[in-house]
């Protein structure tokens, strides 16, 4: 089975970043992976996104159109994005910053808002993180632990941060689970 | 080999430079590959080696002209309109015979184009962008994998044939990331070049000089040049075609050509198809000149074959290829998009059903 899943927001939120964890916690896992950025011409404060293929078997088109997981940072992306959803996928809609709802009734919504979150934590820069947590929490599309190893490496030149980037992702599996 | 990493395929494309021997890296930024500078500008004093932003692509092709007579093993990467600058210098460089490895990662053409993946450069890689009677080594990656292991591959060939070797990829295998392993076997020394390279008599310990040149003003000469250097091409493809069959032991009602990242997208079309019940054989071409001929034409007389497509990102390129292979036995067609625009498998797959039986 191959999942997808396209992280999408603001410029500057981490999408890449966290598309990049998922896909380096997979790999760990013994799983195929690939990472597809956008890379259009974009100004300062547009829309950023990323795909992430997972697989048991090596992976063929890289050209995705209908991802089966969102995780929208926020609004414009939940608009741009919520409708190419596969049925039965995950919406994570950071309610902080879009409306809580994606308007598909036929997926697994789930309203998370990850910005205040991280504002509770000290750091807005963290949104990020509290969303891959709440995702990789809902979808267990790799293990908990997979995660916080491959967040431990991100941050690996930048040790004062991991303490509050676990914490972050702490808060992201508890807000999944409620 | 060693672990896997998860790298992008720009980054990968420089550090394969390096783990094959390549410490000269000249280039001049553009998107979509600038990230090769970006890594390069890091990496290469890290390892002794050399970058250089030339102030043109025009200047860069002729600084690794220079670097490559004077015996360096060298590389640059740029995309299109890029390499449309430097293609004069490459028909020097092949004509002065000297070993140097170009990467083009596509972008959309012609003119500035767009940045998005295409294809639309095989006709200036394969059937030459600059003048006279020449011929390059291409070989077209369709995953970053496959992309560490050509560039690997291309300094040893480019140095066996004293001639520039094109690695071809698209905006997607420069900016995608997938697992990488190094392979070590892929490692190579320098080759001798002292009976041809103008590196310095006191360094070679000889009194006998050497001669770096593309200009053959006799006619008797330069023709004789001239088949020395068709000889080397005949060479390339009787050694060097490189190619992947896909789904060709049953009984494929049509065959598929393609390369790239598109091959991938075909290659999963292809299999949903299988999964549907209808056969249909693929040739993904790894080198685009020399081109897998004989294969593909083999493949495309089967008895069970009706038809062949070339698919690719371009208004019909390669097709002319497919087409010569084939010589008229099977109906040949053409599919395609452009401009970043990259065909699903879904879309292939309606193609594919529209036209299977010729």
């Amino acid at each position: 089975m191959q999942h997808e899943v396209m992280f999408a927001g603001f410029g500057g939120q981490g999408i890449l970043m966290i598309g990049k964890i998922l896909a380096h916690a997979a790999l760990e896992e013994g799983r195929e992976v690939a990472w597809i950025p956008s890379y259009g011409p974009e100004m300062r404060g547009g829309t950023a996104y990323c795909l992430v293929a997972i697989s048991d078997r090596p992976i063929g088109s890289p050209i995705i159109k209908n991802p089966r997981h969102l995780v929208a940072m926020n609004r414009p992306s939940l608009e741009k994005f919520a409708a190419k959803v596969k049925p039965g996928g995950i919406i994570l809609i950071n309610s902080s910053l879009a409306p809580d709802k994606s308007g598909r009734p036929d997926v697994d919504e789930l309203a998370v808002p990850v910005t205040d979150i991280a504002k509770d934590l000290g750091s807005v820069r963290a949104a990020n993180i509290v969303a891959l947590g709440a995702f990789v929490a809902r979808s267990g599309i790799v293990s908990f632990e997979s995660i916080q190893a491959a967040v431990k490496e991100e941050f690996a030149e930048k040790q004062k941060l991991i303490p509050l980037e676990m914490e972050a992702l702490e808060k992201g599996r508890q807000a999944a689970a409620k | 080999m060693g672990k896997k990493i998860l790298m992008k395929g720009n980054e990968a494309i420089g550090e394969a430079a390096i783990r094959a021997g390549c410490l000269n890296y000249f280039a001049y930024p553009i998107t979509p590959q600038s990230e090769v500078a970006e890594y390069l500008s890091k990496r290469m004093p890290e390892v002794g080696g050399v970058f250089l932003q030339g102030e043109s692509e025009v200047a860069v092709g002729y600084m690794l002209f220079g670097a490559s007579a004077a015996g360096a093993r060298v590389f640059t990467t740029s995309s299109s309109p890029g390499v449309s600058l430097m293609s004069e210098a490459i028909s020097y460089i092949a004509g002065a015979q000297c070993p140097c490895v170009f990467v083009n990662i596509i972008r959309g053409g012609p003119g500035l184009g767009g940045i998005l993946p295409s294809q639309g450069d095989y006709f200036q890689s394969v059937k030459g962008g600059g003048h006279g009677d020449y011929r390059m080594l291409v070989m077209a990656p369709a995953s970053v994998q496959e992309a560490v292991e050509m560039m690997m591959m291309a300094f040893p060939l480019a140095e066996k044939y004293r001639n520039p070797v094109m690695i071809l990829g698209d905006g997607l295998i420069g900016q995608m990331m997938e697992p990488v392993e190094f392979p070590d076997d892929l490692r190579t020394e320098p080759t001798d070049k002292d009976a041809w390279a103008t590196n310095g008599m006191e360094t070679r310990g000889s009194d006998k000089r050497n001669l770096v040149k593309s200009l053959y003003l006799d006619p008797e000469m330069l023709n004789n040049h001239n088949l020395h250097l068709k000889a080397k091409y005949d060479q390339m493809r009787r050694e060097e075609v490189r190619y992947e069959p896909f789904n060709l032991d049953g009984d494929y009602r049509m065959l598929v050509i393609s390369y790239g990242t598109m091959s991938r997208v075909c290659k999963t079309a292809v299999e949903n198809l299988k999964a549907e019940g209808l056969e249909v054989g693929m040739i993904r071409p790894q080198t685009l000149f020399p081109f897998p001929e004989e294969e593909i034409r083999e493949a495309a007389g089967k008895e069970s074959c009706k038809s062949v497509i070339s698919i690719e990102m371009s208004m019909g390129q390669m097709v002319e290829d497919v087409e010569r292979c084939v010589r008229g036995r099977r109906p040949v067609t053409w599919y395609g998009k452009c401009g970043g625009e990259v065909p699903t498998p879904e879309e292939i797959m309606q193609v594919i059903k529209e036209r299977i039986d010729g």
